[in-house]
């Protein structure tokens, strides 16, 4: 089933990164903020002995689950049935947001505590949940500046990453009822103690929790969320019904498995030797916590991507956002760019292959990365990024006329004499730019269309007299 | 010991130089170098930009052009990269003639051993190493162990070198503004270091470079490392 929700790209790449570009105070704010996390990152991975053997082991054991997803989805459904959860099975955005829909309005209540969660930010939970006259509240301080200022996530992790503690504070000063203006600085504990005290009443009286989950056990029926604040904590504990959306990728064979993975995803993510919180949850605890445990398991896309052999990897993902911020790409232009969820190298490789590549702009994601491999060896599960980048644009729709003139330099360089006869050609080619150039030097400052996008930014050297097997002949 | 040059299009045509370079380091550390005529191009461009049927024919070229030498060499860490990494998995029978090819530093140090080619160049250089260098080929510090040999050069460090220069094949003509926006950044690392050259292991990331350089008028110039290496008389 082909996935759906807000991980379709509305524009093209190149068309949506150019007024992000231009925001200079965008720039600064990702610059600064994603090589700070880069560099906590490279400190607490450098200092564990046996980071590479468990960045294998994390590989090995989703390459496992993916093998084996549809035994493995069944033991945990049993188990987390015979623990007292209820799960349910959605094929897609829409049938997983009615389900989540109906499940809150037999509660009968009207307002949510969210946990953070990319899975009911890719299904546009939100916005279904406010269809029905439902306020769903983000509780995570990050969300809950971009829910607050109207705005989408723009980070896996850090999805206020493009906001500066200035523009945090106007959003609270104009949108976060009851706030004591002159009181608030842009101090970054008065800015948490202000989302702090907005949040407790939420947390004291919503009926209802809805949260993702990091991991599911299939094991034993748990479900594991990591967090740093404490506010997920609140919404797992503290309501009568609990709803997790869970993409069925998630899973781990056992319980045991989360000793490499409660490893490898703080240090990747946060940077963080440990996450602050873990919660676990295994059904129901009669006296003990939501009484009502709701786990709607999400395909959106993710059978089909399975059925690629190379383009799989990317289900092994464990949403570190650890490749977003060493991207180079992404540090200039931030996740908005992206039209997904999903930003960075893997939302590159992951929105293209849960929609397929013709669902809106999906198809130019993955042309949006120099392949510079920084992502790759920053992966805690070793998703060899860039070999499924250029996987995809193998397999991709192709510009029109790209083929062709393909086709034509690899005619002509399959044979010495036609590749000689075109370097000469292309020589004699810029012969007039070399008399238009001759005397600011043998450098080009315009060039005509397409080669134009060359010299937007940079000045073109022209070819020397002679080539090198021509100099090698007369030696 | 008999090495195949192998030079790369891009050198061919716009970057003679490089490969003039090359040949005069090797033969003046006493080596032969050949160059079979019937190379051309290794389908890097091709394969990355997802065309893996136009690339194949060049994978098969390639192969059987280089076939009978010991070891080749190519003043490229991309088009190495390319060939030893992506060449197995197009066609399996790329293997043997991939594992024998090499990018210049590594041919220099590991396969013949040297590390002071007796080169001299009175300058202050920079270095960037390139991605698939970096990252692919894991070049590791060769390329730099290779300039910090060469007499009276200043080798300075570049702030934030590992980051890419934003040239990425034809990534610098889908995407010219991000390019763009990642070339003037690492301009202006490099202008920070007060270096007379930026040296690289690749012209192709080297004319983004130099051309962003040029365009700002900065006095500094792109230069290929075996340009640098094959400067001055040689050991004596």
């Amino acid at each position: 089933m082909t996935g759906t929700g807000h991980i379709v790209a509305p524009r093209p790449f190149r068309a949506m990164a150019r007024p992000e570009l231009a925001d200079t105070q965008l720039r600064a704010n990702l610059r600064k903020a994603t090589h700070t996390i880069r560099d906590k990152r490279l400190r607490v991975v450098s200092e564990v002995d046996d980071w590479e053997e468990l960045r294998v082991a994390g590989a090995a054991i989703k390459d496992d689950v993916l093998a084996r997803l549809p035994e493995l989805l069944s033991q945990f459904e049993a188990a987390a049935t015979a623990a007292g959860a209820s799960v349910h099975w959605a094929r897609d955005a829409t049938e997983a947001c009615a389900i989540v829909t109906d499940l809150v309005r037999e509660t009968g209540s009207r307002e949510v505590v969210k946990v953070k969660s990319m899975a009911t930010q890719e299904i546009g939970l939100n916005e279904a949940l406010a269809e029905a006259s439902i306020d769903a509240v983000e509780t995570d301080l990050a969300e809950l500046i971009v829910q607050l200022a109207d705005d989408t996530p723009s980070h896996i992790l850090v999805p206020a990453i493009h906001y500066n503690r200035s523009q945090i504070r106007e959003i609270f000063a104009r949108k976060m009822a009851g706030v004591d203006l002159s009181e608030l600085t842009d101090d970054p504990p008065a800015l948490a103690e202000a989302a702090r005290r907005h949040l407790r009443a939420k947390f004291l009286s919503a009926r209802v929790g809805i949260s993702g989950a990091n991991f599911a056990v299939a094991e034993t029926g748990t479900l594991v969320v990591v967090e740093s604040e404490g506010n997920g904590r609140m919404c797992l504990t503290l309501p009568e019904t609990l709803i997790s959306v869970v993409g069925i990728e998630k899973l781990l064979p056992t319980f045991a498995d989360l000793r490499v993975f409660l490893q490898l995803l703080p240090r990747s993510s946060t940077g963080e030797r440990m996450n602050p919180y873990t919660s676990m949850w295994t059904g129901v605890t009669p006296g003990d916590g939501p009484q009502r445990v709701h786990i709607v398991l999400l395909d959106n896309g993710r059978t089909d991507t399975l059925a690629d052999r190379v383009g799989r990897q990317a289900l092994r993902c464990i949403r570190c956002s650890a490749c977003l911020n060493v991207c180079p790409v992404y540090e200039r232009v931030g996740g908005h760019a992206y039209g997904s969820v999903y930003p960075g190298p893997i939302g590159a490789i992951l929105s293209p292959q849960l929609t397929g590549q013709d669902a809106g702009a999906n198809r130019s994601l993955p042309y949006a990365s120099t392949l510079c491999g920084a992502c790759f060896d920053a992966c805690p599960v070793r998703i060899n990024i860039p070999a499924v980048l250029v996987h995809l644009r193998q397999s991709g729709p192709h510009p029109p006329g790209e083929r062709a003139a393909m086709r034509a330099a690899s005619w002509v360089m399959r044979d010495r004499r036609r590749y000689a006869a075109a370097l000469r050609a292309a020589r004699r080619g810029s012969a007039p730019l070399r008399l238009a150039t001759r005397r600011r030097g043998s450098v080009v400052r315009h060039l005509p269309w397409p080669l134009s996008a060359w010299t937007s930014s940079r000045n073109a050297p022209l070819p020397p007299k002679q080539t090198f097997r021509e100099w090698w002949a007369l030696r | 010991m008999r090495i195949a040059l192998f030079i790369t299009c891009v050198n061919d045509l716009m970057f003679p130089d490089t490969g003039k370079a090359v040949v005069r380091l090797l033969e003046r550390l006493g080596h032969t170098v050949e160059f079979p005529e019937e190379q051309t191009c290794c389908g890097q461009m091709h394969a990355n930009t997802g065309y893996r049927d136009e690339a194949l024919p060049l994978v098969r070229r390639f192969t059987e052009t280089f076939a009978a030498y010991e070891a080749v060499v190519a003043p490229s860490g991309s088009c190495v990269a390319m060939v030893r990494e992506a060449y197995p998995d197009l066609w399996p029978q790329a293997a043997d003639v991939a594992s024998r090819t090499y990018e210049l530093s590594e041919l220099l140090i590991d396969v013949l051993g040297v590390t002071d080619v007796g080169a001299e160049f009175p300058h202050r250089v920079t270095y960037h190493p390139t991605c698939h260098g970096l990252r692919l080929l894991r070049l590791g510090d060769r390329p730099v162990r290779l300039l910090r040999a060469v007499r009276r050069l200043d080798l300075v460090d570049l702030p934030g070198a590992d980051e890419c220069c934003g040239f990425g094949g034809t990534f610098a003509v889908k995407n010219p503004e991000v390019s763009g926006a990642m070339l003037a950044d690492k301009c202006t690392a490099i202008l920070d270091t007060e270096a007379e050259y930026v040296a690289a292991a690749d012209n192709s990331c080297l004319v983004h470079i130099g051309g962003g350089l040029s365009r700002r008028g900065a006095p500094v110039r792109a230069i290929h490392y075996a340009k640098i290496l094959a400067s001055g008389e040689g050991v004596r």
